[in-house]
Parts: C-alpha cells; sequence; structure tokens
C-alpha cells in the first residue's frame, strides 16, 4: 500500500485485518464483539481499492492480538482475509484465514428446532457447503445457515 | 450387501442398491410375517417414543414379534427420566444396556443423529420433528415396487405439508436416486424444505405446483399428505388453500387407470372416504407393507439377513 492510497494510520500494537471482502468490515467488527466504547482504538477503512479484490476492508485494532477462534470467526464473513500481528509498529506474525471444512463450536444452529439447541453434551458442528456466498449446513438437522444467519448471533 | 450394525438414521445415508435390497428382503418378509419366524429369537427391542405415535411404534413392536423377538419400551414424553430433566444423550447409554436394537422418536429434528453418536447398539429413526421419516419412506416405496413394479420412469407427486412433514422428506431423498419425475404440490408456505431442494434437485427433474388440479392427469403415484391447520397464521387463510388439496372421486375421473395413491396416515379429510373403495387406494396396504418392511430393517441391523 503506498502513501497515496493510505488513508488509515499504523498501529503499534495489535491486530491488523486486511483483504476483508468489499462492505464486510462491519459485520467483522461486530463478530469479534468490538462495540468501540472500550480505550483501544480501532481503525476501521470501507472499500479500498484492491488489486486482488477489486475492493477491500481493513481493521485495525490497537491493544489486541486475535486468538485462533476469533480467527475462525473472521474466516465465516470474510474467507479471504489475512491476519497481521503488529509489535511496535512490526509484523511479527502474518496468516491468511482459512475456513475449515467442519465447523465446531463457534455458531449455533439457526434452526430453534434442531436437537444441538437443546439441553445435550455436544458441540454444534456444521459443514460448508459454499464460501461464496457463505452457506454452512448442521449435522445434526441439515439446515443451512447464510450469513445473515450467521450475523444474528453476534 | 450387509447393514449389520448400521444406523437408520436419515435416507440421504444411503445407496439406491442399499435401499434396493431392503425392498427385495420386505419382500423376503412377506410369508414370515404371515407364519411368524425365531430369527430373532433372544432379541430385545426397545422403542423410546418421547412423541406420541401409534403405527410406528406398533408396526415395529409387531415386526419385532413376529420374528420371536420381544420389545421394551415408552410412548410419551413424560416418562419419568425426561420429568427429571434426563436429556437425549444419556437416555439412550442407558437403555443401550437394556436393548439389541433401539427406535427413537423425538420432537427435535437431529435427535436420531445424536443418539446414535451415543449408542453402541444400532439406532432407527422413528420420526425425528419436521426432519425424517426413513422407515416410513421406505415402506412407501415398497408399496410402489409391490402395486407398480417398478420406481424407475414414474411421474410420483407428493402433495400437502412439504415443510413440515417429516415423510415426504425422507421420501424426497429416496427418490432422487431413482429416474423419475418428482412433482411436488403444495400451499406457498408449506413448500419444500430448502435443504430437501438442495439435495436432490441436482439429481432428479423437480417441478412445484400450487394445486393438484394443474397435475391429476399425468400422476403414477399420488402421495398424500395432511395440511395441519395450525401451520397457518389465519384460519382464513388456511380455509381459502384446504379445497386445492383435496382427493375426492371428481378429482380422480381425471386420474390415469393405473394411478395409485398412498399416504403416511393418520388422514382427516385430505382424502374424502369415498375414494377408500377405489381401486386407487393403497393406504391401508401400506400399513402391511410397513411391518414387512421393519421386519426387513430390524433383521438386516442385528445381522440375521441379507
Amino acid at each position: 500500500m503506498d502513501e497515496k492510497t493510505l488513508r488509515v494510520s499504523k498501529i503499534r500494537d495489535g491486530t491488523v485485518i486486511d483483504h476483508i471482502t468489499g462492505g464486510h468490515a462491519l459485520d467483522v467488527v461486530k463478530i469479534l464483539g468490538i462495540t468501540g466504547r472500550t480505550d483501544g482504538i480501532v481503525l476501521i477503512a470501507l472499500n479500498v481499492f484492491s488489486e486482488q479484490l477489486n475492493t477491500k476492508d481493513i481493521v485495525k485494532i490497537e491493544g489486541r492480538e486475535l486468538k485462533p477462534e476469533e480467527v475462525d470467526k473472521i474466516a465465516l464473513l470474510a474467507p479471504y482475509a489475512s491476519i497481521n500481528i503488529i509489535r511496535d509498529y512490526k509484523i511479527v506474525d502474518k496468516k491468511r484465514v482459512k475456513l475449515p471444512d467442519v465447523i465446531k463450536g463457534i455458531v449455533k444452529c439457526g434452526n430453534p428446532a434442531c436437537i444441538s439447541n437443546s439441553n445435550e453434551p455436544v458441540q454444534p458442528k456444521f459443514y460448508v457447503r459454499s464460501q461464496q456466498p457463505m452457506m454452512i449446513r448442521c449435522h445434526y438437522c441439515r439446515y443451512i445457515m447464510e450469513k445473515q444467519d450467521i450475523l444474528k448471533q453476534f | 450387501m450387509k447393514l449389520k450394525g448400521r444406523d437408520i438414521i436419515s435416507l440421504k445415508d444411503f445407496s439406491r442398491e442399499e435401499i434396493d435390497h431392503v425392498l427385495k428382503m420386505a419382500q423376503a418378509m412377506e410369508p414370515l410375517a404371515e407364519s411368524r419366524s425365531n430369527m430373532l429369537h433372544g432379541r430385545i427391542l426397545a422403542t423410546l417414543f418421547f412423541e406420541p405415535s401409534t403405527r410406528t411404534r406398533l408396526s415395529f413392536e409387531s415386526a419385532m414379534h413376529r420374528l420371536g423377538g420381544t420389545s421394551i419400551g415408552f410412548a410419551e414424553a413424560g416418562i419419568a427420566s425426561v420429568k427429571k430433566g434426563e436429556n437425549l444423550a444419556d437416555t439412550i447409554r442407558v437403555v443401550e444396556n437394556y436393548a439389541d436394537v433401539i427406535v427413537v422418536r423425538h420432537p427435535l429434528e437431529g435427535a436420531a443423529r445424536l443418539a446414535a453418536e451415543f449408542a453402541n447398539v444400532p439406532i432407527i429413526n422413528g420420526g425425528s420433528g419436521a426432519e425424517e421419516h426413513p422407515t416410513q419412506a421406505l415402506l412407501d416405496l415398497y408399496t410402489v415396487v409391490k402395486e407398480r413394479g417398478t420406481i424407475d420412469g414414474l411421474n410420483i407427486a407428493l402433495v400437502g405439508d412439504l415443510r413440515y412433514g417429516r415423510t415426504v422428506h425422507s421420501l424426497a431423498y429416496a427418490l432422487s436416486l431413482y429416474d423419475v419425475n418428482l412433482i411436488l404440490v403444495s400451499p406457498s408456505m408449506l413448500r419444500m424444505r430448502r435443504e430437501v431442494l438442495d439435495a436432490i434437485e441436482e439429481k432428479i427433474r423437480v417441478a412445484e405446483k400450487a394445486t393438484l388440479d394443474e397435475i391429476i392427469d399425468d400422476v403414477d403415484v399420488l402421495y398424500v399428505t395432511r395440511i395441519q391447520k395450525e401451520r397457518f397464521p389465519e384460519p382464513a387463510e388456511y380455509a381459502k388453500v384446504r379445497g386445492s388439496y383435496q382427493v375426492d372421486l371428481k378429482l380422480l375421473e381425471r386420474a390415469k387407470q393405473s394411478m395409485i395413491i398412498l399416504h403416511p396416515l393418520p388422514r382427516v379429510d385430505e382424502i374424502a372416504v369415498e375414494v377408500d373403495d377405489t381401486h386407487h387406494a393403497r393406504y391401508f396396504q401400506q400399513v402391511w407393507n410397513g411391518i414387512v418392511t421393519r421386519m426387513a430393517i430390524l433383521s438386516m441391523v442385528l445381522g440375521k439377513n441379507g
């Protein structure tokens, strides 16, 4: 990213989530439970030019390094995103999100009549039916959830 | 082909060869159903019905007894352990000690799949909420083969509540393995579930229609299900659509001579009583076919047959 296109400043310590599909940064912020009512700086850039994606969004979170399970959540909404962990302005770890074939424990089944929503000793489990558009299928009741159903839970 | 130890959870888990094999075994059970057998002597079936049922439970018990086995179980959700708050997983882990095979009916979708994950004995889905009822669909297919000699090449219409009717979901999965034209006839708010359409549309020709009138001339098998009044937010909406899904003698004037009518029962008024005496009506024969199909399933999962 050169000086002409850089519209958000660097962070010192924290996480940069880059290559979020254009228009989805606010969903990513929501899924991470970021409300903006805490001390840390959060920078959000929407519809930035991207050669790879045409437009992309970027989220920079000061003072918070994402945990692996949080990275998996992002993959549900932004399958091409990359995660950069920043310490003292430098990238110390860089990884692409990867949507696993089987998603366990991150979201609940959107079908209220599904057995996995009752008092049973099991984790909700889903198979990825399609990444674009996002569709996942419940292991237990086969209900198909879309992005909107997933977002409702965060 | 061995089905020993196999769970019967969803017909989506079955291949055409496996279904054909079950139907062949059902046919082989016909004489044994009449004469009785000791094939499953000493074996115990548990029927865990967390939801009321007449036909499915009695049919399984009758099938087990005709093969010389015995059955234990309960038939309502008000049983002690459930009232005390026991979950299905624990109930299954207890009951599997009492029986060699378990039939589960439960109001929640996915219940049978969960039960199978916790059981070491075969689990048979006796109806999982509005999701599936695989043994009903197998007996339906057996009825079609017995009456028409084949499933391939037929125009088969599923009529009524296709959204909440569990039998039509299992039947649609199974029919998608055959060379059939599938016609889905329902009010728009009770259309076939998306997850079922998603699985079958790439395999067979599927047409969705709004009334029986549009399709009755071409149908070979008319599979009728009950539309429950409670599914509609307004009684007036129900009153408006119900006539479009009722089968009576006038409608049948336009039907093929060879057309057969099936129904998983209980029937309320979606098939007029006057239809019962016509050569089209096969829904009471389905009850017998259910016994032989379940005899085949029980003997196969218990490793005593085919």
